[in-house]
């Protein structure tokens, strides 16, 4: 029953049965789903019994799902041992419904339902496993020599299952064509990414990182996480406001003396008190001053803070944004995130100083006056406050149907900015095709949108409010009914009646203003949401746990098995590359092949899917991100200069740069010379995207800020592209000094300038094809002799422009 | 006109011999799959180049177009959401349990933006995992679908 190596075990939950000593050895046998029995070799398994859970617990073995749990023992033969199994979400028809691949010692068996009989597939020569994807689903494809076999279809979501999947088919094909027992897959390094593992634990510490979890609904109260600081300062602005609000509470309830003290009795034939009066007035006077006095300090105070709140809001979401990943600013506009980080932390802000403020003196109000109307006279308070519940039922109703509007109208906001900073940069392009009109069209769509949603809310919230007043209007009228009837009686005063009909007036002001709340709370609510969406985004390039830190890289590069897709289109495959410390490695292939991908990955600015990347023999991901690139000189294909001097503009890596590492730098990259030619010398100021300077001008500037920062990577990625020859020829002898002793990849399109460069590496539809010395890949007559031969043929073509023709001749005369 | 011809290998990949005596193995695209998905297809080597471009797939005799029809059916895959039965969230991301022309799934809904509103109404969510549905007529859909959908756009 227990076969030395097929220590495989799809299930985690299986319980020792018991040990035996088998030669030297002892083992453990491991019950696995009722009739599948395996073994794990250890040779001291008291003393390790964490090794016994890290053999069993490996990814490649995790367990069935429920679905296939009690069907795949039973279409085992008995001697059979699972080695891995795929499970597919697509049928052929390519409809949803799930299928499992299995793979045994001794075949191939898919079964298309939990009820299907499976077809198999034994293991013989000639027998070949492909898989492939597009747009968005994957195919394994099983082939005997050249005719199809079997094609089987999955979504990418279970893509890595499916090329580890294929490996290990491949592998056990191989064994079982040798004759050999099966072995396991090598587990000190994840399946997915090939980290090997961290000493102490057996799961891959990048590949657990992905949190797909929806932020919590209860946004606003998230905000306390930024008013914490200021709790001090918000606990005394309460206790102020406690103290105004009580101060104006206290005028009506003088009424009560006033009227039946003095007025009445006046009316009655009494003499009037004037002692009493002028304690009266004084009471009213002092009461409004002291509301006054406290009124304001709690504003200031409050506004103050949420002030603060506001701004700590805006700085931390735009510090948040900018650790995000390309990924992240890939997906969304400009417009959009501007909005949110601007208009929308004010509008936060905005209400947490105003409406929040003005609503909790509100409550408290009410609290208070209902507290002061039960203890004149129940009755009375109770008739008063009858249109309460009313009210409150109506907000609450209304509350959903506007909250879904408020975000509604955010993001058409976000629509109109959006055209906006799509057009704004794109100015030129719009006045070269005479489109103003086209544009000022698709600004008026967005506003008219803007207007469509924002006229149906208002349709229920223009409702919403005079209803409410009608309601304080009834309220009043029931309070007049109720009290007159009540003095009729004798049961009250005229004066408590009149101090009854001062508070509810105030009362209900307030009601109406407080139904207000309902709509800025949820306009807050759902900018609060747009923040939190951002602050919650967690980067596609996470900073490491546990992270390692190089003191100083040598620049020793490798990718092994690098895989990468935007979305579902896979742009890098398969790419093993190993870049030797102070190696100049040129990169070339046709456009779109991948070759700035490619920088983007090593930069770290995405993620491989699949694979790794390391730098000195340490996967990237383990280096904590900053610390990483600050090992990386990079001038991209489209340079950018910020609104600055050139100066800062080149000192941009390093902003203590002196002003002579400054002009060396310049000088370096043959910038000096046109930047004194400038009207400000190297304080003049470039523009937004460097309006002010040439293409091939920014380009040396670009260069010029990657010197500086005296990397030990350089990545040119066209670094020339724009320049004269002349200029360049200038460029590349500068470079040429500077690559001695870094590690350098330089992307260009035309060869020739790439004629230092120790290897190259020719690209293709995001492989690696060729890999050699210029002569060598000449003698070798293939992609790249094809280049070369196409540009040396016509050396003002570039690349791009080869006519298809061309390599087509090329390919069917080789 | 028709100076090529198109046959099944073995392998199950179409291939296309020219007039010229050429032949390769091509894939079907469709220039504009949304837009006008029986305009315009177009039939790329191996190497990306087109060989060859169909203006109409209807202009073609019936045996071909079955067989260009095959392929693309094996690689297109936009299912059509019929309705939306629930949603994780109102916030995204969002896991939504749909029922497509294609059986029922669920779909990740990383962003709001991962939403794209087509000219003509019929929106294009782009999931999580890299799939594309499509939702043709959202003002069609029942009210309960049409309510989650609402909260999203
Ligand atoms: N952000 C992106 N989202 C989706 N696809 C992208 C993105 N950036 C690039 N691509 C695609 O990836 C492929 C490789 O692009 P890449 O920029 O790496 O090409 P390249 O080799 O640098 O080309 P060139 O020589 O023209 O600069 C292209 O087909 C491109 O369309
Ligand atoms: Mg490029």
């Amino acid at each position: 029953m227990s076969h030395p190596g097929s220590d495989r075990c799809q299930e985690i939950a299986g319980k020792p049965v018991g040990d035996c000593a088998h030669q030297s050895n002892l083992f453990r046998l491991i019950s696995v789903s009722g009739n599948t029995v395996c073994a794990v070799q250890c040779s001291n398994i008291a003393a390790h019994p964490i090794l016994i859970s890290r053999i069993v617990t490996t990814p490649a073995t995790t367990s069935l799902p429920d679905l296939w749990r009690n069907v795949v023992p039973s279409r085992l033969a008995r001697d059979e041992t699972l080695l891995a199994w795929l499970e597919t979400d697509l049928d052929a028809r390519l409809h949803f419904s799930r299928g499992l691949l299995l793979i045994t010692d001794r075949r191939l068996l898919n079964l298309a339902s939990p009820d299907a009989a499976g077809d198999t597939y034994d293991y013989r020569a000639g027998l070949v496993i492909g898989k492939n994807d597009h747009g968005g689903i994957g195919r394994v494809e099983l082939f005997d020599g050249s005719a199809r076999l079997a094609c089987w279809h999955y979504t990418l979501a279970h893509d890595i299952q499916a090329s580890r999947f294929v490996k290990q088919f491949e592998q056990r094909l191989t064994e079982f064509l040798a004759g050999a027992p099966a072995t396991r897959i090598a587990p000190d390094c994840c399946p997915d990414c090939l980290t090997p593992y961290p000493d102490d634990r057996q799961e891959c510490p990048h590949c657990n990182t992905t949190i797909n979890a929806p932020p919590s609904t209860w946004t606003l109260l998230r905000l306390w996480r930024f008013a914490q600081p200021y709790r001090w300062q918000l606990l005394s602005g309460f206790l102020l406001m406690l103290g105004s609000t009580a101060a104006t509470l206290v005028p009506p309830y003088l009424t009560i003396p006033l009227m039946d003290k003095v007025l009445v009795p006046y009316q009655n034939g009494k003499p009037i008190d004037f002692g009493l009066v002028a304690w009266l007035l004084a009471g009213l006077l002092g009461s409004a001053l002291l509301a006054w006095v406290l009124g304001w300090a709690k504003t200031y105070i409050l506004a103050l803070v949420s002030e603060r709140i506001g701004a700590d809001l805006r700085t931390i979401t735009y510090e948040h944004l900018l650790r995000l990943s390309l990924e992240y600013f890939g997906g969304k506009r400009t417009g959009d995130l501007m909005s949110r980080i601007g208009s929308e932390s004010d509008r936060i802000c905005v209400f947490l100083s105003l409406h929040l403020l003005d609503f909790a003196t509100d409550v408290l109000m009410i609290l208070m006056t209902t507290v002061i109307l039960f203890s004149i006279n129940p009755w009375l308070a109770l008739a008063t406050l009858l249109p309460l519940p009313i009210i409150a039922w109506m907000i609450h109703n209304v509350r959903d149907r506007l909250r879904t509007g408020f975000e509604k109208i955010d993001r058409v906001w976000s629509e109109v900015s959006n055209v906006l900073a799509d057009t704004i940069p794109g100015i030129r392009v719009v006045k070269a095709f005479a489109q103003e009109q086209r544009e000022a069209e698709r600004f008026r769509v967005a506003n008219r949108h803007n207007l469509q949603v924002n006229d149906r809310i208002n349709k229920i919230w223009s409702l919403f409010t005079p209803t409410v007043s009608l309601l304080t209007e009834i309220g009043l009228l029931v309070v007049w009914a109720f009290g007159i009837w009540l003095v009729s009686h004798n049961d009250i005063t005229v004066g408590v009646l009149l101090a009854f009909l001062a508070y509810i007036s105030r009362f209900y002001a307030r009601l109406d203003s407080m139904s207000r709340i309902v709509s800025v709370t949820q306009k807050s609510a759902a900018a609060a949401k747009r923040i939190f969406d951002i602050l919650d985004h967690v980067s596609s390039v996470p900073e490491p746990a546990n992270p390692v830190h190089l003191d100083k890289i040598s620049g020793r590069l490798e990718m092994r098995d690098a895989g990468f897709r935007y979305g579902n289109r896979a742009v890098i495959k398969g790419l093993n590359l190993t870049i030797e410390p102070g190696e100049m490695i040129g990169l070339v292939g046709h456009s779109g092949s991948g070759k700035s991908t490619l920088v983007n990955l090593l930069c770290r600015f995405y993620d491989v899917s699949e694979g790794a990347i390391s730098v000195d023999g340490v996967n990237i991901r383990s280096l904590p991100v900053a610390e990483y690139r600050r090992n990386i000189g990079l001038v991209l294909q489209e340079p950018f200069l910020f609104f600055g001097s050139i100066a800062e503009n080149i000192a941009y890596g390093k902003p203590d740069a002196t002003r002579a590492e400054i002009i060396a730098a310049a000088r370096a990259a043959h910038a000096h010379e046109f930047i004194l030619r400038l009207p400000q010398g190297y304080d003049s100021l470039v523009g937004e995207r460097g309006q002010g300077l040439s293409g091939g001008e920014r380009q040396r500037i670009s260069i010029a800020r990657a010197l500086l920062i005296d990397p030990r990577i350089l990545i040119l990625d066209e670094a020339t592209a724009s320049v004269d020859t002349e200029t360049e020829k200038e460029i590349q002898k500068a470079l040429d000094n500077l690559v001695q002793g870094r590690t350098t990849i330089a992307i260009a399109h035309r060869l020739s300038t790439l004629h230092k460069a120790s290897r190259l590496v020719v690209m293709d539809k995001g492989e690696v094809v060729e890999i050699g010395s210029h002569d060598e890949l000449m003698e070798s007559g293939g992609a790249y002799y094809r280049l070369y031969q196409a540009q040396a043929r016509n050396v003002d073509t570039d690349l791009n422009d080869l006519p298809p023709a061309a390599t087509v001749d090329a390919k069917v005369t080789t | 006109m028709n100076n090529y011809t198109l046959t099944r290998n073995p392998a199950g990949r179409l291939v296309c011999t020219l007039a010229c005596g050429t032949s390769d193995t091509v894939v079907p695209v469709r220039a504009f799959p949304i837009a006008a998905p029986d305009e315009g297809v177009s039939l790329t080597g191996s190497d990306g180049h087109e060989l060859v471009w169909i203006e109409r797939l209807a202009s073609l005799p019936e045996d071909q177009r079955t067989l260009i029809e095959q392929e693309l059916a094996q690689r297109e895959f936009t299912p059509d959401i019929r309705c939306i039965k629930s949603v994780s969230s109102y916030a995204t991301p969002s896991v939504w349990q749909v029922a497509t022309d294609r059986g029922d799934t669920e779909l990740l809904l990383k962003a709001e933006d991962h939403i794209r509103r087509l000219p003509g109404g019929a929106l294009l969510i782009s999931d999580g995992h890299g799939l594309t549905f499509l939702l043709r007529d959202p003002a069609h859909l029942d009210a309960h679908s049409r309510k989650l959908l609402d909260r999203f756009l």
